[in-house]
């Protein structure tokens, strides 16, 4: 799998739905993922990619690493990925 | 000052999967102590315990739960369903409001700081699960049973070691009569069996490597369990208005604190507990008969509490009965008072005695009558649970036949 297949699977986990159900443009929160479930999303791409996200539950929206919608959470992957290996 | 009586019990221990299954388990003289199984056991030299069996949380629960219920809270929520819908109350509206759930535990997620701690020093990973405080937290088990069942009045939990649920369920008792809340979900579970569980209490060198014998002379120590005991406490006239089943009644406890030694207990203290309890029920000790003992069978326990029932009770210490039914499912720490409630329930309802199992040379410090190996059919009024804790801590139910 690619990097988008293996964050729309993690995605799809976590909001119960099939991945063909995951567009690249929905937001976490049209898929029905809550706080709890973005932060169990985090740490499940931290292991399948082996990277740290730096992101912080206090302050979505200040992290550096852009949550707003699954493009972009791929995105921001391949930039951590590309900095940090 | 209100009557409180429980219309409600759940439970799953290694005598069963639910209350009749344990009451039977009990009336038999079942041994549910065995062979614990689990990751690294041949590395203890303690390797037998009275561990849940048959009990699968894939299918019981989704995966979203699964991630946040340490074993503890999956017993509790178990239990918890089968004493709620038992009791056929339902919470809503002012009731909800003013009911809460105040439970028993003395370590909590153990298992989930067990895999934690040997993901992150053992196989040296940096990372862990983002549930991992949720899951281990002290309050997790009553925080679900209240998410579950729409408590919203007074809820937390209790921690004095072996006394945690004896002291849950004095406190929601106090609630109930005072007129504070209109019901309590109370009660208590642990989950301690596995590596680090296990270890912690071998370095303390107080536990058997073969049974749990309370009372006999050849006693060498305690077993360890697992599982969870839940109960509906409810005011009377609530319970009578809508027509529920009353298992007994909750008449009065104590509680009491040593203020001596960190692990030995006093029969002071033990006796000052039951004492307190039997003058806050108002009940005369020669009313008493039947004592679910705190039974460790440990040598220090067993004859420490001999010694303070004799104190207590007088010439009627040797006309009641008084039995340790850890000899069949092992010691559950902070849940130990809830399961062994039930001993007290089926004495006061169906009249059948649970004995003490493993019992085999009498102990001249033990001299009571403490139902050796065989369940006996009595009549009983009044039951008195006791926990004595490390620590000190002590707690004493006093519960009347209804």
């Amino acid at each position: 799998m690619n990097i988008k297949e293996q964050v729309i699977a993690i995605i799809a986990e976590q909001a119960v739905l099939e991945p063909n159900d995951v567009a690249i443009d929905n937001t976490l929160q049209e898929l029905g993922i809550d706080s709890l479930g973005l932060v169990e999303s985090i740490f499940a791409i931290e292991e399948a990619f082996d990277i740290q996200v730096p992101f912080n539950a206090n302050k979505p929206g200040d992290s550096d690493f852009d949550i707003s919608t699954v493009a972009s959470i791929i995105s921001g992957i391949e930039r951590l990925r590309a900095e940090q290996h | 000052m209100k009557r409180v009586v429980i219309t409600g019990a759940g439970t799953i221990n290694a005598l069963g999967h639910c209350v009749a299954d344990t009451m039977a388990a009990m009336a038999e003289g079942t041994c549910g102590i065995g062979p614990l199984e689990f990751r690294d056991v041949e590395r203890l030299q303690i390797q037998i315990g009275g561990q849940v069996r048959g009990f699968e949380a894939q299918g019981r629960y989704n995966r979203q739960q699964m991630s946040l219920y340490d074993r503890f809270t999956q017993f509790t929520l178990a239990a918890a369903k089968e004493a709620i819908e038992q009791s056929g109350i339902s919470f809503s509206g002012e009731t909800a409001a003013r009911s809460g759930v105040v439970l028993g535990t003395a370590g909590g997620g153990v298992s989930t700081w067990d895999d934690n701690y040997r993901a992150v020093y053992e196989e040296g990973k940096n990372r862990v699960h983002p549930f991992v405080v949720p899951k281990l937290m002290n309050n997790a088990a009553a925080s679900h049973v209240s998410i579950e069942w729409n408590l919203k009045g007074p809820s937390f939990t209790v921690s004095t070691a072996c006394a945690s649920s004896n002291h849950a369920m004095a406190q929601a008792f106090a609630m109930v009569r005072s007129g504070m809340a209109p019901a309590m979900v109370t009660g208590g579970s642990e989950s301690m069996l596995c590596f680090g569980g296990v270890k912690a209490w071998e370095g303390l060198r107080v536990m058997s490597r073969d049974a749990c014998r309370p009372f006999s002379a050849n006693r060498n120590g305690m077993v360890q369990g697992e599982g969870a005991g839940i109960f509906v406490f409810e005011e009377y006239e609530h319970a009578r208005a809508r027509g529920a089943d009353i298992l007994c009644e909750v008449a009065g406890f104590a509680m009491s604190s040593d203020a001596a030694d960190i692990v030995m207990p006093s029969k002071n203290g033990a006796a000052r507990a039951m004492s307190g309890a039997l003058a806050d029920a108002q009940i005369d000790r020669s009313a008493v008969g039947y004592i679910n003992a705190h039974g460790t069978g440990t040598a220090a326990n067993d004859k420490t509490e001999c010694a303070a029932v004799a104190d207590v009770f007088g010439p009627h210490a040797d006309r009641l009965m008084i039995s340790s039914t850890k000899s069949m499912h092992g010691h559950l720490i902070g849940g130990t008072g809830a399961v062994e409630l039930l001993a007290c329930i089926m004495a006061l309802r169906d009249g059948i005695i649970a004995p003490t199992i493993g019992y085999e040379e009498p102990d001249p410090e033990c001299a009571l009558d403490v139902v050796p190996n065989e369940a006996r059919e009595a009549q009983v009024q009044v039951a008195l649970s006791n926990a004595f804790a490390f620590g000190g801590m002590n707690a004493v139910i006093a519960l009347r036949k209804i």
